[in-house]
């Protein structure tokens, strides 16, 4: 067996996502090599080379590659993937944008966003925004698998003394280019690999009072989310969102703030170690999944949790 | 310029799913349907480009079993011109259903096609990319603005941290994420109007495409439940809980 790891980075450092799909190839097993594709991003592939059990890294340098154009990538990884019994990429918008263009140009179905590895044919997903868990067997001879990170406990990234290997295939398909990105700056960790995460819903009125939930991040070091329903309200951008239409996050604590627990929040988070909730009904769904569950007005809840986190951290 | 627009039959957004107790799947049963919430996002994109003067018509298609002919109704009430139904009562997965839209690109030459980003019974997420692999267009995946200028189209996309434009020559892909727009409803004058809008029907046969599924389906079942916790009385007994029991902060 021999596996392609697609490595996600912005040109200059791994996405720790990359670690988790390299958990999920050694549950696989065999080879692992390991494909940075980008434009100058030779750190990238050095920082990759360190991984856990990677055999190899082929290096892909190259200004078309440097967007993350799925046309491109689409192209380069089929070619290089070719031959591979499979291919992986954490599933972030970058891997669901390009790996289904890799799977349709190999002729193969993918696996999406697989949390967990029976065997090197099998492997397990989940459906219907998490309400439901397949078990699904591929019957293609390349299996073109997306990865959900938090499934899976990153490898480590130090240690291993993989080659790099540069590679010369530029694949410009040439019916897309990169306009301009819009980049939220923030201090605050990544949404997705937060160890702590709070997160607001309907409750919070408007987006300005997402500032109180910032202050408390801030103290906790904790990344701040939103319900769908803040996101359709207007409150927040979308790229904040928990659920299944957003991000699916699973960190050490979870703290949801009048956030009711619709089932499709639920299927972004539920695999959080610590669940708290503060919502003022006491019916809130939240609270059926809930560690700590505390029933009270947020507005008056969330300063004085701040004043509180200040006395212990 | 002429627009496809593809919309799935789906199990109704708010209806709790079940496992079957055999493994086999979920409950579909008696199970209110309606068309995927992503494809609504969808279909009132095309209907702006319309209104606008951009989009000159809008074809509406649909792959599935007879009933899917409702979800097509639906979208031809909201706005599209014509509906095409891939009838089939198997189970069409994303690459079958790519090659299928892809014989119906072929046939119609739309100058866009928009999907929406997942169906919200398989997640998949990976149509739409399918059929623009296949033709070789390029893609605006989970789309927060769609811009057509000429022959090209520029389209915002939603992205991990933030928000990403492309410009991409004309025909392309879009799917469409969720702050694309906020779908209408259909007016009862344009439900009995959108009756008799021509809806033609064809099969994967006549398309020529083989839909034998690649993945098999082992088993389906429920999500390990999580256990709720306890009520705590006030905010201090919650931080000391974090901090002492759960030892999380």
């Amino acid at each position: 067996m021999s596996i392609l790891v697609f490595a996600e980075h912005d040109n200059s450092s791994l996405k720790q996502a990359t670690l988790s799909v390299l958990a999920a190839a050694k549950e696989i097993g065999g080879d692992i090599d390991v494909l940075v594709a980008g434009d100058n991003c030779s750190a990238v592939a050095e920082e990759a080379a360190k991984a856990e059990g990677v055999n190899k890294v082929l290096l892909a340098e190259n200004a078309v590659y440097g967007h993350n154009l799925g046309e491109n990538l689409g192209q380069l990884v089929a070619e290089v993937g070719n031959g591979y019994s499979h291919i992986m990429a954490a599933a972030g918008t970058t891997g669901k944008d390009f790996m289904p263009r890799v799977a349709a140009l190999l002729d193969v179905a993918q696996v999406s966003d697989i949390m967990g590895v029976v065997d090197a044919d099998t492997f397990v997903r989940p459906i219907y925004a998490g309400n439901a868990i397949a078990t699904v067997k591929s019957k293609d001879s390349t299996k073109v698998i997306t990865v959900r990170p938090t499934a899976f406990d990153p490898v480590s990234g130090e240690g291993g003394s993989a080659s790099v290997e540069n590679i010369d295939v530029v694949k410009d398909a040439g019916v897309s280019s990169f306009v301009s990105e819009e980049l939220a700056k923030s201090d605050r960790p990544d949404l997705a690999s937060a160890g702590i995460v709070i997160s607001g819903g309907r409750g919070m009125q408007n987006g300005e009072n997402f500032k109180m939930l910032e202050q408390i991040a801030d103290l906790l070091g904790a990344a701040v989310g939103a319900s769908r329903a803040a996101v359709d309200a207007g409150f927040v951008p979308n790229d904040m969102q928990v659920g299944q239409t957003g991000k699916i996050v699973a960190p050490q604590l979870y703290l949801a703030v009048g956030i009711s627990g619709a089932i499709q929040h639920l299927a972004g988070m539920g695999d959080s170690k610590v669940i708290a909730a503060i919502n003022k009904d006491e019916e809130a769904p939240i609270f059926q999944v809930a560690d700590y569950g505390l029933v009270a007005d947020l507005f008056e809840a969330v300063p004085e949790l701040e004043e509180e986190l200040k006395k212990v951290l | 310029m002429k627009v496809l627009v593809a919309v799935k039959r789906v199990i109704d957004y708010n209806v709790k799913v079940r496992v079957k107790p055999d493994n086999s799947g979920v409950d579909l049963a008696n199970v209110k349907m309606a068309m995927n919430p992503f494809c609504e996002i969808a279909v009132e994109e095309a209907v702006r480009l319309k209104e606008k003067g951009v989009a000159s018509e809008i074809v509406v298609v649909s792959i599935g079993p007879k009933a899917a002919q409702e979800q097509i109704r639906t979208a031809l009430a909201l706005g599209a011109d014509r509906g095409i139904h891939v009838q089939t009562d198997e189970e069409v997965q994303s690459l079958e259903a790519a090659k299928l839209l892809k014989a119906v690109v072929e046939k119609e030459e739309p100058k866009m096609v928009i999907l929406g980003k997942q169906s919200i019974d398989s997640d998949n997420n990976q149509t739409g990319q399918m059929l623009a692999a296949l033709t070789g267009m390029g893609q605006g995946t989970f789309a927060s603005e769609v811009v057509v200028e000429g022959e090209k189209v520029n389209v915002t996309r939603e992205i991990d941290g933030g928000l990403m434009t492309l410009s991409l020559d004309l025909p392309a892909v879009v799917t469409t994420d969720l702050r694309l727009n906020e779908p209408r409803y259909a007016s009862l004058p344009n439900i009995m109007k959108a009756k008799k809008k021509p809806l033609d029907a064809t099969t994967p046969d006549d398309l020529g495409v083989d839909i034998s599924p690649r993945l098999e389906t082992v088993k389906v079942e429920a999500p390990a439940s999580r256990k709720a916790g306890i009520m705590v009385e006030d905010v201090a007994q919650l931080v000391d809980k974090l901090k002492n029991e759960a030892k999380v902060i």
